[in-house]
């Protein structure tokens, strides 16, 4: 074998440039200079679970097929695409909801109000409704589809010959740093004879590659340049979004939605290229977390407004976020915990004046440790509907079998047309499976990790407390040292004192500020928070039981068309 | 609600065969086609099955209580009969597995579609089926035991059995129920030599469709578990409280609930109406191949007898000559009859399954459109209730 001609070896780039992460300007504080939230009050906005691959914003040309009516056959939403996102081409049906009018507090909308964005969706009476609470016409859809693979590099080959042992070892070195960011996983084989070093680096789409999603933008706001517009971003640019606005001091007590968990075992199989069903699962449950990320963000008025979102959103270039180390699974609980934990080991008693952020944490740590029980009842429940699916294939099969072995033709017949329902019946108990986890699964997971966040902003809230506590016995201390002072009879040190007594009042009054304020700010995104929470659990149920209407209503066709076939048996 | 098998009539028999017959046994005095196994009773660990069956003259209906025992007793006088020639070629109703409470695992797995479900109805079903078998096949309904074992109000087989019966009984059951293929022996006719390997390869799917189906159901069952497991979970999640986010979303907490609760019960619907049909249905076309599997077999063995037969006749030496003459004529007349008897039984069996099947799948199909009929009205009436009137609050939740 002939290994290729060996590049220049001394100076290897290193495969990815490890750009700073350009830290964007940082928005005005929007708690205090802003005066958007005042004029303009953008009220509603309003997000379209949209996860089509094609044509995103088009209007459904579809006539409107009363979801309710039965023997109307499937929905004809014009996006009933079979093979993927066959869950969402429904999602353009209504969400009923509360007249929320009533009971919103002044300022920001209730967001979570999940209309479609066409006009075309007039007809129904839910339509309506939603007419009478918009009365603005801001609004933001964000969508994120066309996850695609993109790869980075050819395959590499490397080989050493006629090289002697020292030098080897140390081109080794060399090539091993160069490729460490990238090759974690990657096990490269080489072969060392006495004197010849065969490297071989097949890096092809492996390692290299990483995962492209669009997001497309639609709004009228006037802050956008464009009515629609995408770029394209990479998992690494959702989750740099989510670090940059949580370290924001303006956003303290916000409850900030978190992205999706980083997965090596997931994100390894895609990379290297497996297009069996698991990959693709993980491709599309991570295309629609990112999506509903994004959309809770933009439905969240104050996040809406932080220039890092907008950033996200428009730029076409996003500088590389390098500092996602944080963001696996673990490290968010962690993070998380380490927040909370703030809440429950405190050194000095707080005294409440109302009780409402102790049982409000209580109840939010309750709720928690429920979502998960059920979440981990679901997830039995959609893999046992999986194993129906597998189940339901194999029998297929046999019946097949029975079918082509069968003298009497019309028995045969009949038990190979039973083999094609069945296996229509796998795709049904198939697209099931999706609806139990992307509906109900997701729906739990996304709430665990939410409410996470929400007692990390009570543990915010607490630590802005113990800041403005320490700020006061420290001011006690600098003054009972000016005192001392005073006693002593050192004027040459009191001015000093006198400073720090001066500077630690303002900080002490800062740091008030600071907790009331965001107390006053956890206060608002609790409540807030609890009514979206109610209207996205109310819209997605609403949305399972349309699928699980649908998929009856197919069923129904299916064997319909079965019946007269096992009746001609004779 | 009890299905009713349809009842199989097997084809007249050419006059040659019923020849032997002196004796004029008695018609049966039930109408086979209404014979139904309307419940089992549990006692322990002792099942009684209640059999029901209707008087041909019309007057009324036997009510017999009867246990496997009994069951077993009449298949095993079936299975000795005397003056029914050919019997060997006769493809006898296959009775069902033995089905205990708390059986083993081996029984459990050995019973398959009929051990699944909360009650006892496929089985009891399995076994009316298994009479209607009896009572409409034309040689074996003439049976005393088959009369006794209907109406007579003592159970037959608790009855003291004679000593010199029971062996030969055990004999003819040891020479009835032998099932090993006996894949050796050329068959002198083709008929029979297509028939062995199509009920060979039928044998051997039956069984594979009818595991896999119990595997459907069975998985079936567990979603209806974890539907209710998170019904009741959902449950423990409403908590009562004035606070307004709160109490909408008990609400909700309620609201699936109650959906997975319909759930549960559409998903155990559709499992029992698996069983019921096309489970039963695939259960019997198993039974009904291994039947003829071990009728193919026994006739094998008759042919093998009749080579050997002949081959002792070919070099018997003169003084047994006429012995051995003797014995291969009667071998053949044997094994003519009991092919003359198989052949026609394997037509019969053919029509019977073809039947079963037909009546499983149109069965299967009707019941699985009138569930899923029910359930999308179930889930339209919820999603009405979710939007409430079309100007107002919002829907009712």
């Amino acid at each position: 074998m002939n290994p290729p001609p060996f590049p220049d070896t001394a100076e290897q780039e290193p495969v990815f440039s490890d750009m700073r992460d350009g830290d964007s300007d940082e928005g005005e504080d929007i708690f205090l200079g802003s005066s958007k939230t005042g004029a303009e009050s953008p009220s509603v906005p309003q997000l379209n679970i949209k996860a089509e691959t094609t044509d995103l914003f088009a209007e459904q040309a579809s006539s409107t097929a009363p979801t309710v009516g039965l023997g109307t056959g499937g929905s004809s939403n014009g996006v009933q695409s079979d093979d993927d996102n066959d869950l969402f081409s429904d999602a353009h049906v209504e969400l009923p909801t509360e007249n929320a009018s009533s009971s919103t507090p002044s300022g920001p909308r209730p967001a979570a109000t999940f209309i479609p964005g066409t006009a075309d969706m007039q007809t129904k009476s839910m339509e309506q409704l939603e007419e009478e609470e918009a009365k603005d016409t801001f609004d933001v859809d964000v969508a994120v589809t066309n996850p695609e693979k993109v790869g980075q590099f050819t395959p590499i080959h490397f080989s050493l010959h006629n090289v002697s042992h020292y030098q080897s070892s140390t081109i080794k070195f060399n090539l091993y740093l160069c490729f460490n960011n990238v090759l974690n996983n990657a096990i490269i084989p080489f072969h060392h004879y006495n004197w010849k070093l065969y490297l071989f680096l097949s890096a092809g789409d492996g390692m290299h590659a990483f995962m492209a999603y669009r997001v497309s933008t639609k709004s009228t706001l006037p802050v956008f340049r464009n009515k629609e517009f995408s770029v394209k971003r990479r998992f690494s640019d959702f989750l740099g979004l989510y670090e940059k606005l949580s370290i924001k001091q303006s956003l303290q007590g916000c409850i900030i939605p978190s992205p999706p968990e980083k997965s090596v075992v997931g994100m390894t199989k895609v990379k290297v290229g497996k297009d069996d069903s698991s990959s693709v699962e993980f491709v599309e449950r991570r295309r629609a977390a990112l999506e509903r990320y994004l959309q809770r963000i933009v439905a969240h008025s104050v996040l809406l407004q932080d220039p890092d979102v907008r950033e996200f959103l428009e730029r076409d270039e996003l500088p590389r976020a390098v500092n996602t180390q944080a963001l696996s699974g673990a490290g968010f609980l962690k993070m998380i915990n380490k927040a909370s934990d703030a809440v429950n080991k405190m050194t000095i008693k707080m005294n409440e004046s109302d009780t409402w952020f102790e049982d409000k944490f209580q109840e939010v740590e309750n709720e928690e440790q429920q979502l998960r029980k059920l979440h981990i009842v679901v997830d039995s429940l959609v893999n046992h509907r999986k194993e129906l699916c597998g189940n339901t294939a194999v029998f297929a099969k046999s019946m097949a079998m029975l079918g082509n072995s069968e003298d009497n033709t019309a028995l045969s017949r009949a038990l190979s047309q039973l083999a094609e329902v069945e296996d229509k019946m796998e795709q049904l108990h198939h697209d099931q499976a999706a609806s139990d986890f992307f509906i109900l699964a997701e729906l739990l997971a996304d709430y665990v990790r939410l409410l996470g966040t929400v007692r990390g902003c009570f543990g915010q809230r607490m630590r802005a407390w113990q800041r403005w506590q320490e700020a006061q016995s420290t001011l006690q201390r600098k003054r009972e040292a000016e005192a001392k002072l005073l006693w002593a009879n050192k004027p040459d040190k009191l001015q000093q004192a006198k400073e720090d007594i001066t500077e630690w009042e303002s900080r002490v009054t800062q740091y008030e500020r600071d907790f009331d304020r965001i107390s006053v700010t956890v206060r608002k995104e609790v409540l807030q928070f609890e009514k979206e929470k109610a209207k996205d659990f109310k819209f997605q149920i609403y949305k399972y039981l349309e699928t699980m209407l649908q998929s009856q209503q197919r069923l129904i066709k299916f064997w319909e068309a079965f019946l007269p076939e096992a009746k001609a048996i004779a | 609600m009890m299905e009713e098998e349809e009842a199989e009539e097997s084809p007249p028999l050419s006059p040659s065969v019923i020849e032997g017959t002196e004796e004029v046994t008695p018609p049966l005095s039930v109408s086979p086609s209404t014979i139904r196994v309307t419940e089992a009773a549990q006692d322990g660990e002792l099942l009684t099955f209640i059999i029901v069956s209707q008087k041909l003259s019309g007057t009324g209906e036997y009510h017999v209580d009867r246990t496997y025992e009994d069951f077993d007793w009449l298949q095993q006088h079936l299975f000795s009969l005397e003056d029914v020639p050919g019997i060997q070629g006769i493809i006898f109703p296959p009775l069902p597995a033995r089905a205990q409470q708390n059986a083993p695992v081996k029984l459990v797995r050995q019973l398959g579609l009929l051990a699944t479900g909360e009650t006892w109805t496929p089985y009891c079903r399995a076994l009316g089926a298994y009479l209607q078998q009896v009572a409409g096949h034309s040689l074996l309904s003439r049976t005393q035991h088959l009369e006794t074992f209907l109406t007579s109000p003592e159970p037959p087989g608790r009855q003291k059995v004679k000593k010199g019966l029971f062996n030969r009984l055990s004999q003819a059951v040891e020479g009835i129920r032998k099932g090993r293929p006996h894949q050796g022996t050329e068959d002198v006719d083709d008929f029979f030599r297509t028939e062995r390997e199509h009920n060979l390869s039928l044998t051997g799917l039956s069984r594979a469709a009818a595991e896999r189906f119990l595997e459907v159901v069975q998985t079936e069952q567990k979603i209806a578990v974890a539907c209710g497991h998170f019904a009741a979970s959902l449950q423990l999640c409403v908590e009562a409280g004035d606070d307004p986010g709160q109490e909408t979303f008990s609400k909700m907490c309620v609201k699936i609930s109650e959906i997975m609760e319909s759930m549960k019960k559409n998903v155990q619907k559709v499992a029992e109406n698996d069983v019921t049909t096309l489970g039963l249905g695939l259960d019997l076309e198993c039974r009904y191949q291994e039947a003829e599997k071990e009728m193919l077999f026994r006739r094998t063995c008759k042919l093998v007898e009749l080579e050997t037969a002949s081959r002792n006749a070919e070099r018997a030496k003169p003084l047994k000559k006429a012995a051995m003459d003797g014995d291969q004529k009667a071998a053949e007349k044997d094994f003519e009859q009991v092919s003359v008897v198989a052949k026609q039984e394997v037509a019969r069996v053919q029509r019977a399954r073809v039947a079963v099947l037909r009546q499983a799948l149109v069965r299967w199909c009707e019941l699985q459109i009138l569930t899923a009929t029910s359930s999308a009205e179930q889930w339209n009436q919820q999603l009405l209730a979710f939007r409430g009137p079309a100007r107002g609050p919002g829907p009712s939740s």
